[in-house]
């Protein structure tokens, strides 16, 4: 079994992870807008009404505030609920619940009772549908003690973090990327592969660059990481994140002292995003006398998302850009 | 009112003295940490239940302790007693004691007790409303006959979450009652000058749920007996019920509130009106109790009282590396295949 993959999309993925947890424990259920004889707003859920019914596959009222309260009051009750946020973008609706109540309740409670939710929540732009509609907006919660962040940008990571993040006791929050639902992969097949909240990934082995991303970046990290070599010989090594909250500061210290340049790189916007944090904590560890250059940040514009492709195109960071960046690094520039 | 105090109760004589106690204690809880705040003891932000006893009571005494749960608002400390918590634990909490039902991190805008059904208070207007509904989807799913009770103020009737979660519950038939506690007044705001309807229960036509009104809030039979009724079509699967009363918190909004916003005159009215002398009088007057009887229940409550404030003022503050503990629950991750 454990050999067993197949080739499938980051929404088959998501399916079958879901699948899998409901068959397993009776108390996962999904809810939100549209997920049952719709098959989800983007098409993650279908199939899945056929499979376990309306009362665990639950159509709600466009009601995000009723919706992340009901999930949270079931979570502390015994349920663990998978929420179907659909665009991130809406979760703005949610933040009382998310910040306030599920992030800070066993806290204020002194230890006691358990939020196991799981919030997934279709981020980033690339299918033009614009500023509201496209945000990738993780740093809200990871500023936020309480609330895990997983962002992955596999579709064997999306399985096995989303499994994980189903059977874990806390609030999580999880980001997919609406711009790579179609994006196919390797799978493994075993209903009990998982995979560790908190520990990053190194997808590529180098030893002149580091590049630390996660989420829809990562693709062309990759891509740009073996160009670059290709054509310049230089070795990058690549740093999945793949959880943000918490953090797996030691494998990002541990390859920044092994190469001494490291870029860092989101579609979320440049100010007040995610990868500055981890630069400042970079900075700050004893990984910075390792450091032979500075640290660079590529990130999404600070603008809104404009709704033209070509523009909304050139808002986030691309292969060549990525590839310019780690170029200025090792040239020292 | 003079019509609920005729009526025969079914209630026994034990719970009967078993309620009126607990009044004493939400009166007598509430005064001593108004004390304690004046004193500087207790340092946090605190809101009372002082003249609210019977609005919460009558309704708590209507659920299965145990198994039934409800959900609180800032205004707690009523609720919380009327649940029969610790009184030691939660004068400690309020105290911000390691011995306090939150270990002090809470204060007494979370006093919360999972095991006693208290899914616990809420510092944000109508944070509750949402948990209750989701408490309820569980009772349901898992078929427990269980229900939720709601517990919140007339002010938390204009925030969104009132509409969003009222609706919900209603077209999933959830075992959940929306208990509008209407002590008039949002902080200094009075809630005729922010509704255009008289009532706040008047909404429930709007999803479809009955609305129920115990116009005397104060009136601790009326409150259980309208309530006794209210848990029975609820548990019967009815789906939810919108219900509110009318009572006064004789304090401020907390511990800090000038009182500007209304007369010394609109307080000692209200005043008369206290719910726990005048159950007193209708249990002396109805021969259910004695004087003596009474006097006891009055001594003990002021005993509980004090003792709790012993436990708490002689407990141990929480120790620096409490602050970093109880942020996450162990996660159980039961296989790993990489």
């Amino acid at each position: 079994m454990e050999n067993n993959r197949k080739i499938m999309s980051v929404r088959d993925a998501i399916i079958l992870a879901m699948s899998e947890e409901m068959r397993r424990d009776e108390n996962v259920f999904l809810m939100g807008e549209d997920v049952g004889i719709f098959g989800g707003d983007f098409a993650t859920s279908v199939g899945m009404i056929e499979e376990f019914g309306k009362e665990r596959v639950r159509d709600t009222p466009i009601s995000e505030n009723a919706i992340s309260g009901a999930a949270i009051g079931a979570a502390m009750t015994g349920m663990r609920p998978i929420v179907d946020v659909t665009f991130m973008d809406f979760i703005v609706y949610m933040m009382d619940n998310i910040v306030n109540q599920a992030a800070k309740t066993r806290y204020m409670f002194g230890g006691k009772g358990q939020i196991p939710v799981v919030f997934r929540a279709a981020a980033g732009g690339g299918v033009g549908s614009a500023a509201q509609h496209s945000q990738s907006l993780e740093a809200w919660f990871t500023h936020i003690p309480g609330l895990k962040v997983i962002a992955p940008g596999t579709p064997a990571d999306v399985k096995g973090l989303l499994k994980a993040a189903i059977r874990d006791n806390n609030p999580v929050i999880f980001l997919e990327y609406k711009a790579q639902y179609n994006m196919k992969g390797e799978v493994p097949l075993d209903p009990d592969f998982l995979l560790p909240i908190g520990k990053a990934d190194i997808k590529k082995v180098g030893k002149d660059v580091t590049v630390i991303t996660y989420g829809r970046m990562l693709e062309r990290v990759i891509q740009a990481a073996n160009e670059v070599e290709e054509a310049e010989g230089v070795s990058v090594e690549v740093v999945d994140l793949r959880t943000l909250a918490p953090l797996d500061k030691e494998a990002v210290i541990e390859s920044v002292k092994k190469t001494g340049k490291v870029l860092l790189v989101n579609d979320a916007h440049k100010t007040g995003g995610f990868i500055g944090e981890v630069a400042a904590m970079i900075a700050e560890s004893d990984a910075f006398d390792y450091l032979d250059g500075r640290i660079l940040r590529l990130a999404g514009e600070d603008v809104p998302i404009p709704y033209n492709q070509t523009l909304e195109a050139a808002m986030i960071p691309n292969v060549e850009r990525i590839k310019k960046y780690i170029l200025k690094l090792v040239n020292n520039r | 009112m003079a019509k609920e105090k005729s009526k025969k109760s079914q209630l026994s004589k034990e719970k009967m003295l078993h309620m009126h106690r607990l009044m004493l204690d939400i009166r007598n809880f509430d005064s001593r940490v108004n004390h304690l705040v004046k004193k500087g003891v207790i340092p946090g932000m605190t809101h009372f239940s002082i003249g609210e006893e019977a609005a919460n009571v009558g309704a708590i005494a209507a659920i299965n302790a145990g198994s039934d749960l409800i959900t609180s608002n800032h205004r707690g400390h009523g609720q919380s007693i009327a649940l029969e918590i610790d009184l030691n634990g939660m004068m400690a909490e309020i105290m911000g004691k390691a011995t306090g039902t939150c270990k002090g991190k809470g204060g007494s805008m979370h006093i919360a007790d999972l095991d006693g059904g208290n899914l616990g208070a809420n510092g944000i207007v109508g944070g509750g409303m949402g948990m209750a509904v989701g408490a309820a989807l569980t009772q349901k799913m898992k078929k427990t006959g269980n229900i939720v009770l709601c517990c919140f103020g007339d002010g938390a009737c204009n925030e969104g979450t009132f509409h969003e979660t009222l609706n919900m519950a209603s077209i999933w038939k959830l075992p959940v009652i929306f208990y509008s506690i209407n002590n008039m007044y949002g902080i200094s705001t009075p809630i005729k000058d922010v509704i255009n309807v008289d009532y706040n229960y008047q909404r429930a036509c709007a999803y479809g749920i009955p609305g129920h009104f115990i116009e005397d809030g104060n009136d601790l039979l009326a409150v259980y007996n309208k309530f006794e009724e209210i848990v029975q079509y609820v548990r019967e699967g009815n789906g939810p019920v919108l219900v509110e009363t009318v009572t006064y918190r004789w304090l401020g909004h907390s511990t800090s509130d000038p009182g500007k916003y209304r007369t010394k005159k609109e307080v000692d009215e209200w005043k008369k009106k206290d719910p726990i002398d005048r159950f007193k009088n209708w249990l002396l007057e109805n021969k259910v109790a004695t004087a003596k009887e009474i006097e006891a229940l009055e001594n003990a409550s002021l005993a509980a009282v004090e003792e709790s404030e012993k436990f708490a003022l002689s407990s141990p503050e929480p120790t620096l590396e409490s602050a970093f503990e109880d942020i996450f629950a162990d996660y159980f991750f039961s296989a790993s295949i990489k």
